[in-house]
C-alpha cells in the first residue's frame, strides 16, 4: 500500500467513497479497516442489509473473479474472507433485527473422513451474504447428520464439500441415502471441492457441481427462483 | 549413483530421461520420490531401470498430472520396452489410473505416497483413525517451505495457520531413512504448522516392491 493511501482518514470519505475503500479494503484483507467503515456507514444511518450486499458482498464478487482468473490466490482470498467475517460479525445481529430478504435455507458441510473446510466456510459466508440461512455441520459428516439435520428443519439446499479424492465419493453415499428414503426429490444438492467437476457432480446425481463460492451462490439463486416460479405456477 | 540434481530442481523442474537410452525400463517418476528410487535402483542393482521425474510441485496443481504423463509416456515410448509410471493417484480423481490405462502403462497403486509408504494395505486400515494427521515424507520435510509455507501463504501471513491446519492434530512424519538432521528439521516443520510430530519409521513401504514387480 503506498504512503497516500496510509493517510485515508476512512471517515472523511463521502459514502461512495467509502463502498468504494472497502473494496479495496476487502481485497487487501483489512480486517479493522473494514470493521471501522461498517459502523462508519452504520453511523450514517445505513441499513445493515445495504452494508452488506453494496460493500461487503460487492467486494467479495470482486474478489471471487480475480481469483476464478488466477489474478488472486488461495492465501488473498482467505484474508478478504477473514476481513469479510469481521464485519459480518458486526452487521448479523443488526441484520436479524431489522430483517433482510430471505432466499432460502441451506444445510452445508464437509463429508465423512474429510477435515478440510476452507472452501465449505467461504461458500456459507457468501451465502449467508446474499440472504441464505445457514447451517452449518462442520467436518466429517457421516450421512446421519445431513439427513437427521434435513428432517429435522425447512431446507430447500444441502451442500456437501471434499477435498480428497477419497473422500469424494462419499457424496454419493448421502444421495443415495437420500433416494433410498425417497427424499432426494425435496431438496437441491450442491456439491464442490477442489477435486471434483462438473462430470463428477453428475454421476453422482447431484444437481449441480460449483467450482466456487461465487457459482455457489448464483446456482442456490437460480434453484430458488425456479420453485418459487414452480409453485406460483 | 549420486542424484544429478537437487531438490529445488526436482521441486521445479524435475530432470529428464538420460539421452541415451541406457536400460529397458523409463520409470516416469514424481520428482519427490527420486532420492528414494534411485536408493532403491542402487541397493538392487536395477541397472535396466532409467529414471525420468515431472516437477514435484505438480503435488500442488494435480490436474497437471495425467497430460504431463502422457507427454512423456509418447515421448519415450519407441525408446524403451517398458514405461511404468510411479505416481500414484495423487489427488487427480481417477484421472491418471484413466490416462494410463488409454496409454497402456502400468503405475502404483494407492491414493498417494503416504499411503504406499506406509504399505497401501496399512494405510487404508490406520488412515480412517487418521484424518486429522498431516503427512509428511522425507521430501517434504526437505522442501516444506517450498509445498507448504510459500504456497500457502504462511510466510507472508502467518495468521492464516489455524484457517489451514485448526482441524488438525498431529504431524506424522514417514522417514524414509534414518536421518537425526530430517528430525530436527521434521521437528521444525510441525512447530510452524503448531501441531505435535509423531515420527514413523516406513522405509521406501510398497515402493520396493512394486519396483520389483517391474520387468
Amino acid at each position: 500500500m503506498s504512503e497516500e493511501e496510509d493517510d485515508i482518514i476512512l471517515a472523511d470519505l463521502s459514502d461512495d467513497e467509502l463502498v468504494l475503500q472497502m473494496h479495496d479494503d476487502l481485497y487487501d484483507g483489512m480486517k479493522e479497516e473494514i470493521e471501522e467503515s461498517v459502523h462508519i456507514l452504520l453511523g450514517r444511518g445505513w441499513m445493515p442489509y445495504d452494508v452488506l450486499t453494496k460493500a461487503l458482498v460487492e467486494g467479495m464478487r470482486i474478489v471471487g473473479i480475480d481469483f476464478r482468473d488466477g489474478i488472486l490466490f488461495v492465501p488473498e482470498v482467505l484474508l478478504a474472507a477473514n476481513a469479510m467475517k469481521g464485519g459480518m460479525f458486526i452487521l448479523k445481529p443488526l441484520l436479524a433485527e431489522t430483517g433482510a430478504p430471505r432466499l432460502g435455507n441451506m444445510v452445508i458441510g464437509t463429508v465423512k473422513g474429510d477435515i478440510h473446510d476452507i472452501g465449505k466456510n467461504l461458500v456459507t459466508m457468501m451465502m449467508e451474504g446474499a440472504g441464505f440461512e445457514v447451517k452449518d455441520l462442520g467436518i466429517n459428516n457421516p450421512v446421519e447428520n445431513y439427513l437427521d439435520e434435513l428432517e429435522e428443519g425447512d431446507y430447500d439446499i444441502l451442500g456437501m464439500s471434499a477435498l480428497l479424492t477419497t473422500t469424494m465419493p462419499y457424496m454419493k453415499v448421502v444421495i443415495d441415502t437420500m433416494v433410498e428414503k425417497g427424499m432426494r426429490d425435496d431438496y437441491v444438492v450442491l456439491v464442490g471441492g477442489a477435486p471434483l467437476n462438473e462430470e463428477f457432480g453428475k454421476a453422482i446425481g447431484a444437481d449441480a457441481y460449483c467450482r466456487d463460492a461465487a457459482v455457489a451462490v448464483e446456482t442456490a439463486k437460480e434453484y430458488m427462483a425456479k420453485k418459487h416460479n414452480q409453485m406460483s405456477a | 549413483m549420486a542424484l544429478p540434481v537437487d531438490d529445488k530442481t526436482l521441486t521445479e523442474k524435475g530432470i529428464d530421461a538420460p539421452d541415451v537410452t541406457l536400460g529397458r525400463v523409463l520409470l516416469l517418476a514424481c520428482g519427490a520420490l527420486a532420492h528414494e528410487i534411485l536408493a532403491l535402483k542402487r541397493l538392487n542393482k536395477w541397472d535396466h531401470m532409467d529414471l525420468q521425474c515431472l516437477p514435484a510441485k505438480y503435488h500442488l496443481y494435480p490436474d497437471k498430472i495425467p497430460n504431463a504423463v502422457e507427454e512423456a509416456v509418447l515421448k519415450h515410448q519407441n525408446d524403451y520396452e517398458t514405461i511404468f509410471v510411479v505416481y500414484a493417484d495423487c489427488g487427480t480423481g481417477g484421472l491418471l489410473q484413466a490416462k494410463c490405462a488409454e496409454l497402456g502403462v502400468e503405475m502404483v497403486e494407492g491414493p498417494h505416497c503416504y499411503s504406499f509408504f506406509e504399505g497401501n494395505e496399512v494405510f487404508a486400515k490406520t488412515s480412517e483413525d487418521e484424518i486429522t494427521a498431516f503427512y509428511l515424507t522425507d521430501f517434504l520435510v526437505k522442501q516444506f517451505d517450498a509445498f507448504i509455507m510459500k504456497p500457502m501463504g504462511l510466510d507472508r501471513h502467518p495468521e492464516l495457520r489455524d484457517m489451514y491446519f485448526g482441524n488438525y492434530t498431529k504431524v506424522v512424519y514417514q522417514a524414509q531413512i534414518n536421518d537425526p538432521a530430517l528430525d530436527v528439521k521434521a521437528q521444525t516443520c510441525a512447530d510452524k504448522l503448531g501441531l505435535p510430530l509423531e515420527r514413523r519409521f516406513t522405509g521406501y513401504g510398497d515402493l520396493e516392491s512394486t519396483l520389483k514387480s517391474v520387468s
